[in-house]
């Protein structure tokens, strides 16, 4: 397949002739790693804004649980009937927020969109190893995204067993009506995710691995594509598992087959089902599930470094102790799944076990924190929205971090499991941090997305600093409604006197929660305006070394209009001085792009 | 106060969307390149900014403790709940001082070398001793948490047959729970869903010897300084087993049996007369005065007044009642147990009625 792609690339030096392209194959069944990008981007973001505004609706029943809001009856019909929200409808919300966010927004919309942007742009490839297979891979996930939105329009309404589908509450429709039909869709759309998912993940492994040019060998690779290849590793090595456990729920609910059933009496009749665990399907869904929050969250620590290193204008800091703990983190997060399930009725010993695994996590995590900070240590700054929401990635991952010490100690995780704490600190680490990941390669991107235009910076710093203090003010006082012991996934919490003293903080967090919402329109504008009106900037706007930015402006088939640029350093050669220390290597420049040969003054470096 | 709040919220938002059009269009009139490249004087606000928020995640933090410390739950009413307080206290303590001081080379970092033209970057790239510090003393610190942690998760989970616990079974069903005494043989009669009929709700086997002593209540009710041993069983979905002042949880499985003890170490009345409690409930009792004023002038009935109980929550999505299912749990003296427990019937007296 690489030779195939190879030859194709010559062929481009060769001629430089551009095929005729339609309307179709251009903006609909394109194989253009560019267009791609955007594709998922855009769906990504569409996805986001239904999980967003999911989380408001159960947002305000929790603020205001004996209030009325005719908005339920006009976005919810039947199961907001005169402004009362239905509590199954409560629980179908939380689960397909929760399902759209991690895998369809963070997943698909992070990992997707800036994986097939930068591989092939930042190694020097002219596309994709293969971009029929990219292709596919994206109208998989669009088609997946079509059935999740129309599981929402189910008669007895969406998948409502929370995002974790544990059976067997997810394989009964007796046990809750979410478990009919629109559980039934949640698990098609979710089989045709992972197997876009997949698709994907094997064309990023394949481009990293053979098409990079000329002189970039793997430790002259920017740390986003390092982060994009272990992200797309653990995806083929845990989203597999995840089909299983759905093909087998889906024989359960569909077959009479027992693999998670067992001894169940419900509605009155006991079932026949005999012999299997819902243990069984916990270990299943949580060894994807906790790599799924790497693959979430490993691409926003690649966009981040780089862009971090970018607006610091200096290297970053330890670049191979970054490459070894993001390989760290890869290993360490498959193993570490039981940490969910600590009190699930397994061994333990398991849990002694899956304690000491997942507090290593902590050493990694701790390695890439304080590496950003030294990044930023005696940098030239240069404050822009990407390097904002850098910043603010490394202050959530590090206030979300610090509590998953807690959660990750097994004896502590008995009063806190399934609380409010746990919501906290896996939005603060995972959702808000990777989101801020998106944010900043969005806005750090977005020239090479849309042909050189350029997001207004000052909507882009109200967006910041609304959704910055926003968000703290969503999930820090939620940790204490947490440690106060009020459980997550509760319709109201009026039916127990103890909890009423929790009711104002529920207030608070749900007027920020609007208010950060309300922050995210100011994105939407900033982004569709500036798609079609944006200012062009410059070619390489943020002075920039990695190779992108030596591609063309203008989106064509192939990427460079020449030969491909050939590799003579790292990515990092920010404000290097010249041998004599009077001046950068490259006078007046405080930057050394990577197809730049060794200049005669310059110290020879690692890399 | 929520109206208001609400006004205040719409106000906001109003003046936020005047101010973005204001800036919308003063950012219109540059015509150059760089129009949306971060300047000097961005870099400069965006810096004390970027202190100023530092300021704030302490201030977030500050304002939590202040107004909201006296929500989280009291002391823990049983004798292993005080060890994972304390380690949950010195958990704390050392995410407070990593997060105090990261957070601040952060924020202090992003002011002091926020850009300006002509300024030079240091290049820096590694630094191997750096790097072995900061990886080593996670390491030594987290080992020593690991085994601290490991320690009191052993203690807990790990029961000893020689404590002679009293065993208990907890029953979970969509959406209430039962909890069967194992009686003076301490015991539980064999059960199993195929057995349910009936008043025999809870599918014990009649035939059993061990289950004719077995007493089924929806009252948890548990003697002070006597180790319980629950057994947890469900008959339908997942449910857990949440005794949030007792800092216990477990999960209820269908198809198997999962298990938890500990030992109540404060009576439900010592715990009314705790300082917490008393100042927890004196508040909640105003909130729901207050609320009662309300539903009154409404022309609907008032609340009643709460006093405190121990409680058991279902603490895992089990459908739509979920929020709603709980059992109140007493902890009394032996005596006061041993005559309550007396007063109930048994299992072979239920059936045989």
């Amino acid at each position: 397949m690489s030779a195939n792609a190879q030859d194709h690339a010559e062929d481009h030096d060769d001629h430089g002739h551009h095929h005729k392209e339609t309307f179709v194959t251009k903006y609909i069944f394109s194989q253009d790693h560019k267009m791609i990008s955007k594709q998922y981007l855009i769906t990504g973001l569409f996805m986001g804004i239904i999980g967003i505004a999911m989380s408001l609706l159960f947002r305000m029943q929790l603020a205001w649980p004996d209030k009325t809001f005719t908005i339920y009856e006009i976005f919810l019909g039947k199961w907001g009937a005169d402004g009362v929200m239905d509590p199954s409808v409560y629980l179908a919300l939380v689960t397909i927020h929760g399902t759209i966010m991690v895998f369809f927004v963070l997943t698909a919309g992070l990992s997707g969109t800036f994986s097939n942007l930068l591989i092939p742009l930042q190694i020097g490839a002219r596309d994709m190893a293969s971009g029929f297979l990219n292709m596919i891979s994206y109208w998989l996930f669009f088609l997946s995204s079509v059935f999740m939105v129309l599981s929402l329009f189910v008669e007895a309404g969406p998948a409502s067993a929370g995002w974790t589908i544990y059976p067997p509450l997810s394989a009964l429709p007796q046990a809750i009506p979410g478990s009919g039909a629109g559980m039934t869709l949640w698990l098609v759309s979710m089989a045709i995710f992972i197997a876009s998912s997949l698709l994907g993940a094997l064309n990023y492994i394949v481009t990293v691995i053979n098409l990079r040019t000329k002189g970039m060998s793997m430790t002259r690779l920017p740390l986003t594509i390092w982060a994009f290849f272990v992200t797309a590793i653990i995806g083929v090595v845990s989203f597999p598992v995840l089909l299983s456990a759905a093909l087998m729920l889906i024989m359960d609910r569909s077959f009479g087959t027992s693999f998670f059933l067992s001894d169940i009496y419900i509605a009155g009749e006991v079932l026949h089902n005999q012999g299997g665990s819902p243990v069984l399907f916990e270990h299943l869904f949580w060894f994807l599930g906790h790599p799924e929050v790497y693959i979430v969250i490993l691409p926003a620590m690649g966009l981040v470094s780089e862009i971090m290193a970018t607006n610091s204008r200096k290297p970053i800091f330890g670049y191979r102790a970054m490459v070894a703990s993001i390989l760290a983190i890869a290993f360490l997060s498959t193993i570490v799944w039981g940490h969910h399930m600590f009190i699930s009725g397994m061994n333990p010993f398991l849990g002694s076990v899956f304690t000491f695994t997942t507090l290593l996590i902590a050493i990694p995590s701790a390695v890439k924190s304080f590496n950003w900070i030294t990044t930023l240590w005696k940098g030239n700054l240069q404050m822009n929205t990407g390097m904002l929401f850098s910043i603010g990635f490394v202050s959530t991952f590090i206030t979300g971090g610090l509590t998953g010490i807690i959660l990750g100690d097994s004896a502590l995780d008995i009063n806190v499991h399934d609380t409010y704490f746990v919501v906290a600190h896996f939005h603060l680490v995972m959702g808000v941090s990777a989101l801020y990941g998106l944010f900043a390669g969005v806005y750090h991107w977005f020239p090479k997305m849309f042909e050189g235009r350029m997001l207004n910076k000052n909507l882009g710093f109200v967006h910041f600093w609304v959704t910055v203090i926003g968000a703290y003010g969503v999930f820090f006082p939620m940790h204490f409604i947490g440690m106060a012991g009020l459980p997550r996934r509760y319709y109201t919490n009026t039916n127990f006197p103890y909890f009423d003293d929790l009711a104002d903080i529920n207030v608070i967090i749900t007027i920020f929660a609007i208010i950060t919402a309300a922050g995210q329109l100011v994105f939407l504008y900033n982004f569709i305006s500036s798609m079609f009106y944006g200012k062009k900037g410059p070619k390489n706007p943020w002075d920039s070394n990695t190779l992108e930015w030596t591609a063309e402006v203008k989106h064509i088939h192939g990427n460079w209009d020449g030969p491909i640029p050939e590799v003579h350093r790292w990515s990092y050669d920010y404000s290097k001085l010249n041998k004599d220390e009077t001046d950068y290597v490259i006078e007046g420049q405080d930057y050394i792009p990577q197809h730049v040969p060794l200049q005669d003054n310059e110290e020879e470096m690692n890399h | 106060m929520t109206a208001f709040l609400v006004v205040l919220v719409i106000i906001l938002f109003g003046v936020a969307l005047m101010q973005l059009n204001k800036i919308f269009l003063m950012s219109k009139s540059k015509a150059d390149e760089t129009a949306q490249i971060a300047s000097d004087k961005d870099n400069s606000i965006n810096g004390y900014l970027m202190l100023g928020f530092a300021f704030f995640t302490y201030f977030l933090l500050i304002y939590c403790f202040w107004e909201w410390g006296n929500v989280l739950l009291p002391e823990a009413a049983s004798e292993h709940g005080a060890g994972i307080d304390t380690l949950m206290y010195v958990s704390m303590a050392l995410i407070f001082v990593v997060g105090f001081f990261t957070l601040w080379l952060l924020g202090w970092f992003a002011f002091k070398y926020r850009g300006k033209k002509g300024n030079r970057a240091l290049f820096f790239a590694d630094n191997d001793k750096l790097e072995f510090i900061w990886t080593i003393i996670p390491v030594i610190v987290l080992a020593g948490l690991i085994i601290y942690g490991l320690f009191t998760w052993t203690d807990i989970m790990n029961v000893d047959t020689e404590d002679d616990p009293m065993v208990v079974e907890l029953y979970a069903y969509q959406f209430d729970w039962r909890a069967r005494y194992s009686g003076p043989d301490n015991t539980l009669g064999e059960a199993n869903v195929r057995l349910i009929e009936g008043v025999n709700q809870l599918g014990v086997d009649a035939s059993d010897p061990n289950s004719q002593d077995d007493v089924v209540v929806n009252e948890l009710h548990l003697p002070l300084g006597r180790k319980v041993l629950f057994k947890m069983r469900s008959q339908d979905v997942l449910h857990s087993a949440y005794m949030p002042h007792f800092r216990a949880q477990m999960n209820c499985v269908p198809g198997m049996i999962t298990q938890f003890a500990f030992t109540p170490s404060i009576t439900t009345t010592d715990m009314r007369f705790n300082d917490d409690v008393v100042g927890k409930v004196g508040r909640i009792n105003k909130i729901r005065r207050d609320k009662s004023v309300e539903l009154l002038a409404k022309g609907e009935e008032a609340l009643e007044p709460y006093e405190f109980d121990y409680v058991l929550l279902c603490n895992k999505i089990c459908g739509t009642n979920h929020y709603n299912m709980q059992m109140k749990i007493i902890v009394e003296s032996q005596e006061d147990y041993d005559a309550w427990i007396a007063a109930q019937p048994t299992f072979a007296e239920v059936i045989k009625k």
